[in-house]
């Protein structure tokens, strides 16, 4: 998925995270700590990742130090604090694709971007996850998962025509972007 | 109005997809992540596409269902006709999607080549394991009496997975489901609960097996205000998916189990825990949840009884460590998902300091069918020690990957071989892996262990929450050692130090062996490690984490030696011990080793012998795989 990165400097944006914190207050008064993991999964979800500038705010709205929603961030493997790429790609090390060859897979999909495990592409179209365990489809292993996408029992010479189809993707969704950007011009001119 | 009644009318007014007693054909079609990933979405976009074109849209039905456990065989597609027995199609693609509708249903002529039984039979007729349970709950093993692979089961906490649309909580009404709740709000007091629960003799199956009854006998036995009710769905055991399966199959059931439970404890608010990984099962769940709300059977007066429950989900953040229970209570708390010492357990204080009682999906879902069947009927099934059924999810190198459900007490050989069909290409069985990461492989020489708590204990595994990996000669034990090690080192939350040091130390020795610079002195120093991480971690992660190391080094120790005294691998798995050259008497020069070598280290002329670098040389192995003449030599 493409994320809106222009979002961050949008104010309706905060205003949506404003109010669904509050709501999660509303929801449990007496523990309201408790709203800090599903907000930083929304936060997650809308960016990718965590940008700094969100921590410092739900810190603010929680009413806690920054550094411990830096450390609740930081603990857990599905928030990133870093931009990841527009697909992260999870290629799964659980014990049954372990035994099926997904290592090879792996080496595969890193050798096709060149990147190493727990890296992003520079063209930030993939990040290739470092912590991907067992994704749920043992029957169908070695598991590749490509954002929510579950390609099951990958071979290492399927690798490129997958990531081809993706990365077609990407180019489809940015021309359509660009073209939309044109016409919202174009509409102003006139 | 009683519960009963209320539930009468809820049931009375539902309108499932699904009839159990069809007047039109139904088209069944898995749609879970395992058949998702087999391309089950296709399936169903093609079946819909084809009875469209064919103008039978308005009087087939084509219905979602959980995944019926045979992953290796999805997508899979069930065809129900008037008056005639199932039918289920196997690896349904596009094109065999196209060709069903038009010849089973339109033309009526199915297709036996393509159905489970053809496929499955393994020469004799299917010998059923049990006939044990009244009612519904054995439909699975009365229409699939002749596949191997179901009747060899009982399914108790699956019992509804495949068989309802999970998104439809009419369909759960329809088989009775809620039932079981309406019975305890009625006729029973929460003490009744406990007892039946506490004779069923059912145990916890999310690893450590500690009796469910008496949790809930503690958590009740607590004055409080406010005690909750947790649901764990973390399922971080690599290679376990019935969890995740069960929240997909039949969602309602585990939450049916929960507002029984609360009841039980005297609890008035319930939390599943759900992995963010699991994106289907949260979807369903939201949807199940909201279901139950709009007909009060979630909510202030459950069932009309004033009795209040509710259920909110919260997801987890990928910390394996997080399905320990008091890691999981901190991370729904907003904290680092840390485990705290125990004493003082949940019962007594858990989620914000109130007593809490935390049961595993699989446990819960087999709830509602102990209250309705009796705690007897239960306690019947499987052993003496551990009763009732276990669900496992067989992988690795098996040939009938899948979900199994069988009685407690059943052997290794009989899940291996019977239902799993076997090691596939005609390799030889090497070792089973059970309990996850916590857990041990067992060797040929246990394949006769009859597999239940105490037994599996005995021989250095655990049961663990049900992950069975099978491995063949192709598995280097050691390696296996390192890759559990690697997982729990890395999962290791680092509060404790024989934990975060320990993981740590074991890894750099199995690190060390597996490049051949292993010394003999290392066994002392692994069973040394092992012995204080065990004692002396915090939480479960530590206390099991030498679990991998301890059972290889006592099933598998000549492999160990093998890489310590004489440096080679023999299942050829440790690349550092392998070399790989080119025979060139075989050699014919075709150049295909060179092309597929991804580091480009293999040289020579077309039609001469090529010969590998080796100091370039990574020891992948694809020109052994890739040569047709058999010129690369391993070594
Ligand atoms: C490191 C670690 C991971 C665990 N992971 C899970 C898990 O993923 N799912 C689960 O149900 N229990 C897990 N447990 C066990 C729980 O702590 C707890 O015993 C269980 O949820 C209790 O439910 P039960 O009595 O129904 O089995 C884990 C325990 C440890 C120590
Ligand atoms: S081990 Fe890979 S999906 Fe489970």
């Amino acid at each position: 998925m493409l994320y809106q990165r222009e979002a961050l400097d949008s104010p309706q944006w905060w205003q949506g995270l404003d109010e669904m914190i509050e709501r999660e207050r509303e929801a449990n008064p007496d523990s309201w700590q408790t709203a800090l993991i599903p907000v930083l999964h929304y936060v997650q979800d809308c960016f990718g990742y965590v940008p700094a500038k969100a921590i410092n705010h739900v810190a603010q709205a929680l009413g806690v130090p920054a550094s411990y929603v830096c450390g609740v961030a930081s603990f857990y493997s599905y928030f990133s604090l870093e931009p990841r790429g527009a697909y992260t790609i999870s290629v799964c090390q659980g014990t049954a694709c372990f035994v099926r060859g997904s290592q090879s897979v792996l080496d595969e999909v890193c050798r096709q971007l060149d990147v190493k495990p727990g890296e992003t592409t520079p063209d930030m179209l993939f990040t290739v996850s470092d912590s991907a365990r067992c994704l749920g489809a043992c029957g169908q292993a070695p598991v590749m998962m490509i954002d929510d996408d579950v390609h099951a029992n990958v071979q290492p010479n399927e690798v490129q025509d997958i990531l081809a189809g993706y990365i077609a993707e990407a180019r489809r969704e940015m021309q359509a972007r660009e073209e939309l950007i044109e016409i919202d011009a174009r509409a102003q001119h006139e | 109005m009683t519960a009963t009644e209320m539930l009468q009318q809820l049931t009375e007014n539902a309108q499932p997809h699904l009839a159990l007693q069809p007047e039109r054909p139904q088209l069944l079609v898995g749609i879970a992540t395992c058949a998702n990933a087999a391309g089950a979405k296709k399936t169903w976009a093609r079946l819909a596409e084809t009875l469209d074109a064919a103008g039978l849209t308005d009087d087939v039905d084509l219905i979602q269902v959980g995944c019926v456990g045979r992953c290796s065989l999805e997508p899979l597609v069930e065809v129900r006709m008037p008056g005639e027995p199932p039918r289920m199609y196997t690896e349904v693609d596009e094109r065999r999607a196209e060709i069903i509708v038009r010849q089973d249903i339109e033309a009526g002529q199915p297709i036996p080549t393509w159905l489970i039984d053809e496929g499955e039979r393994l020469g004799e007729p299917a010998r059923p394991v049990a006939d044990v349970a009244p009612g519904e709950i054995n439909v699975f093993t009365r229409d699939w009496r002749h596949v191997d692979f179901f009747a060899r089961q009982l399914r108790i906490a699956l019992r509804n997975v495949g068989r309802i649309d999970p998104e439809s909580i009419d369909d759960y009404l329809a088989i009775g489901g809620y039932a079981a709740l309406a019975k305890v709000l009625d006729e029973m007091s929460g003490d009744d609960v406990v007892t039946a629960i506490t004779e069923s003799k059912l145990r916890g199956r999310g690893g450590a097996g500690f009796p469910t009854g008496l949790k809930w006998k503690f958590t009740r036995a607590e004055e409080a205000d406010t005690k909750y009710m947790i649901c764990n769905a973390d399922e971080g055991d690599p290679g376990a998916f019935m969890d995740r399966s069960t929240l997909e199959g039949d969602p309602h059931s585990v939450l049916e189990a929960m507002v029984i439970g609360g009841f039980a404890i005297g609890a008035g608010q319930g939390y599943i825990y759900v992995r963010a990984e699991y994106p289907l099962a949260i979807k369903r769940l939201r949807r199940a949840i909201d279901q139950a709300r709009e007909r009060d059977i979630l909510g202030d007066s459950v069932l009309g009884t004033g009795f209040s429950f509710d259920i909110d989900l919260r997801l987890g953040a990928g910390a394996f460590v997080c399905g320990e229970e008091t890691a999981l209570i901190a991370s729904i708390e907003g904290k680092r998902g840390m485990p705290r010492p125990r004493p003082p357990y949940p019962s007594v204080s858990g989620l914000w300091g109130k007593p809490t009682c935390i049961n595993n999906v699989e446990t819960l879902a087999s709830i509602p069918a102990i209250i309705l069947n009796g705690a007897e009927w239960f306690a019947d099934i499987g052993t003496e020690g551990s009763t009732g059924t276990k669900v496992f999810a067989l992988a690795g190198n098996v040939n009938n990957t899948g979900l199994i459900e069988v009685p407690m007490g059943v052997t290794l050989r009989e899940i291996i071989f019977d239902l799993g069909g076997g090691v596939p290409e005609g390799r030889k069985f090497k070792a089973a892996q059970t309990g996850g990461p916590s857990g041990g492989c067992l060797s040929a020489a246990y394949l006769d262990t009859p597999i239940d708590y105490d037994s599996l204990r005995e021989a250095g595994a655990i049961m663990g929450s049900g992950g069975l990996i099978v491995m063949d000669d192709t598995s280097c034990m050691v390696d296996i050692a390192k890759f559990f090690l690697t997982f729990t080192q890395d999962e290791s939350c680092g509060r404790c130090t024989p934990c975060r040091e320990g993981t740590k130390r074991m890894l750099e020795i199995l690190e060390r062996i597996t490049t051949g610079k292993g010394e003999e002195r290392d066994f002392e120093r692994l069973q040394r490690l092992c012995d204080a991480t065990t004692r002396a971690s915090l939480c479960g992660l530590g206390q099991t984490a030498a679990n991998p190391v301890l059972s290889t080094l006592r099933h598998f120790r000549e492999e160990y030696e093998a890489h310590i005294v004489d440096h080679c691998c023999p299942a050829h798995v440790c690349k550092s011990l392998l070399h790989y050259e080119v025979d060139a008497e075989r050699c014919v020069g075709c150049g295909l080793c060179k092309r597929v070598c991804p580091v480009h280290c293999i040289v020579g002329e077309p039609r001469e012998a090529h010969t590998i670098t080796r100091e370039v040389c990574t020891a992948c192995g694809a020109c052994y795989e890739a040569c047709k003449f058999d010129a690369i030599i391993r070594s």
